[in-house]
């Protein structure tokens, strides 16, 4: 049977999603079993994503769903020992020169969702900084953003200093972006590209096993 | 609904601005050579237009900042001082000799932003580095709950609310009576008291700073398109800027993120908004068509690519307020010339729209399969666009030539067609550059049909 939590999300229906939730924690619901409904329905939209029936929209309207249900779940969870375990650890940055957060958002989000944990640096990261939260942060991924053709060399400077720094063999490097190929991937010296949040999630599973 | 295919009107118009695109007024050639180079220029423009074949391929460069890298000038430096502007436009014109000239006015004049405090944008040296390119800074300069206040009055909230956020230094006009108000004598001194106000009064000490910079900006950017014309023969292209209304909304008003909740939230008040913004964006471009004599008006799409929408909601929401703009341009005999970035395969079926007619619009595409748009524009509307930014940047010469006489064989031969980079030029290498144009002009000539 399938569950109206779940229904409602993936069917973009905020207000009987927020409206659902309430009811279940008034209810006495286990707030874990709600967030894992939640994870559940964005299993569903990540796979429409992929297959392409469901779009940008549909995922920024699923985070803003996910946010505002957590939010509520929160003051209700009790013990934090039960977070689940975490399929890896990414650190994602928009390169130097590039201010563009829209696509990496996106891409923290969904791998969030999927279960990794997520280090976002921001926009307009310096090669240092991203050497630095490898250092401090010990991800297995690296997702370097960028929407210009001006992230081109940004990109590739950051994969130089990851080396210089002689941590490259310790990370597997990721690029997207718009205007982001196979070409660029070479050009940079990245281990992969991915075109879109969905392909950045694939990316980081491969990448960690999981 | 009104056939513009059946109103003689925008071809007569039409005729009239490609008149002044021939012979641009205010231009002085510098020799009987560069006159008939641009005359020929213009005519191969005109050509592709209207679905014709030209002697040649024309070649075009979607230029972003990519001139001051190459002359080794720092866009910083470019829009600050207008010599170093004028020079890296000069040198990359001359060196490239694109059949279009790029617009020196594309950069803006950086003090007049500063003077302003502007915070819709960083632009170099001001938020990003003096090498990178101006940028959007995305956030929501219009809130969910003020779309009731756009539709009533655009102008009035652009004025007193739009304005206010996107420049510090206007921060006061906050408190500005609409200026709707001054209807008779005694609702007028009311009306006029704002403006006493100091803090009022400094902003608009701010603004005429702004308005003599940029009026210096101006002339020198007329003057050097003027120059590139008299001395190298290179048309203007761009005569003219508008936005596709969904993009209005999106980009700079509700943000990528705000009209993406809002499709979901509120439907009905943004299909208004939508149709409200239509004869404010066909009306901005007819006031300034004309700009270096020519009859394209430039039309950015952004939030309508493949992967930003489904294609219903393409459909319903982004597609009937850009087909207005384009009927209302092509009625007023402009050439309605869209940029589209991204990827546009899940599109060709909407855009290929009959109610345009065939021979009045251009489209530039970045990552859309130029066979599937040839076999759909051909008898429609001209195209041209897909030399991809990565192979200009990380590709060797000899893939460019590939590439581009690969294109060329696939789409070219129809007419109707120009060659040119999918995405803005900002970085690349001047040999690939060198490679796409040489091989548009050597491979690109119609001479064996004709």
């Amino acid at each position: 049977m399938a569950k109206p939590l779940v229904e409602a999300i993936a069917a973009m229906r905020e207000e009987d999603a927020l409206r659902i939730a309430d009811q279940l924690l008034d209810g006495g619901e286990d707030p874990l079993l709600i967030l894992e409904d939640c994870r559940e329905a964005l299993g569903v939209i990540g796979r429409r994503f992929e297959e392409g029936d469901c779009f940008i929209p549909e995922l920024i309207m699923a985070g803003e769903m996910l946010s505002q249900i957590s939010t509520r779940v929160k003051p209700h969870l009790k013990d934090q020992g039960k977070e689940p375990v975490k399929l890896g650890r990414v650190v994602m940055g928009t390169v130097q020169g590039d201010i563009h957060n829209i696509g990496k958002d996106i891409v923290v989000f969904m791998l969030d969702a999927s279960g990794f944990e997520v280090q976002d640096l921001g926009v307009d990261v310096p090669p240092a900084r991203f050497v630095e939260a490898v250092r401090q942060f010990e991800p297995q991924v690296v997702g370097l953003s960028g929407f210009l053709t001006l992230a081109y060399d940004p990109m590739r400077r950051t994969v130089e200093a990851l080396a210089e720094a002689g941590l490259r063999s310790q990370v597997k490097v990721m690029i997207g972006g718009g205007l982001v190929d196979d070409r660029i991937r070479r050009y940079t010296g990245a281990d992969a590209y991915g075109k879109d949040a969905a392909a950045a999630v694939a990316l980081a599973k491969g990448f960690t096993g999981a | 609904m009104e056939r513009p295919s059946q109103e003689p009107t925008g071809a007569r118009k039409f005729e009239q601005w490609t008149r002044r695109w021939l012979a641009p007024e205010g231009v002085e050639f510098c020799s009987g050579g560069v006159a008939e180079a641009h005359r020929q220029r213009v005519g191969m423009l005109i050509d592709v237009i209207r679905l014709r074949k030209p002697e040649r391929i024309p070649l075009s460069l979607a230029t972003g900042f990519y001139p001051f890298a190459y002359a080794g000038v720092t866009g910083q430096e470019a829009m600050h001082d207008y010599g170093k502007l004028g020079y890296a436009m000069k040198k990359y014109h001359a060196d490239f000799l694109p059949d279009t000239q790029a617009s020196a006015m594309l950069y803006g004049p950086g003090r007049a932003f500063e003077a302003l405090d502007y915070r819709l944008y960083h632009w170099p040296g001001h938020g990003v580095a003096p090498t990178a390119p101006y940028q959007c800074v995305e956030a929501e300069y219009m809130r969910a709950d003020e779309y009731d206040r756009l539709i009533n009055d655009p102008s009035g909230f652009f004025l007193r609310e739009y304005l206010p956020r996107v420049f510090g230094a206007l921060e006061p006009w906050k408190g500005l009576t609409p200026l709707t108000d001054i209807v008779e004598l005694p609702f007028t001194g009311g009306a006029l008291v704002p403006f006493g106000l100091p803090e009022v009064q400094a902003s608009l000490r701010k603004l005429m700073e702004a308005g003599d910079e940029a009026l210096r900006w101006a002339q020198a950017g007329g003057a050097i398109g003027n120059e590139i014309k008299a001395t190298l023969g290179l048309p203007s292209l761009i005569g003219g800027f508008t936005k596709a209304p969904y993009d209005t909304l999106g980009d700079t008003l509700r943000g990528t993120r705000g009209i993406m909740l809002d499709k979901f939230r509120q439907p009905g008040k943004l299909l208004a908004a939508l149709d409200r913004l239509v004869p404010l964006a066909i009306e901005m471009a007819v006031r300034w068509a004309g700009l270096g004599g020519a009859p394209v008006i430039f039309i950015p799409l952004h939030k309508g690519a493949d992967g930003f929408l489904s294609t219903p909601d393409f459909r319903k929401f982004y597609w009937p307020t850009l087909k207005q703009v384009i009927l209302g341009l092509v009625r007023e005999g402009l050439v309605p010339f869209m940029f589209v970035e991204g990827g546009y395969n899940q599109r060709l079926d909407v855009i290929v729209d009959p109610d345009i007619p065939a021979g009045t619009t251009m489209w530039l595409f970045d990552q859309t399969d130029m066979r599937e748009v040839k076999k759909r524009f051909t008898g429609w509307a001209c195209f041209g666009g897909n030399v991809p930014a990565s192979l200009l940047k990380a590709g060797r010469p000899e893939e460019v030539r590939d590439y581009v006489k690969r294109l060329i064989d696939d789409v070219a031969a129809d007419g109707g067609y120009f060659l040119s980079t999918g995405a803005v030029l900002d970085d690349a290498s001047a040999a690939n550059v060198h490679a796409m144009l040489d091989t548009g002009r050597e491979y690109g000539r119609y001479r064996q049909e004709s």
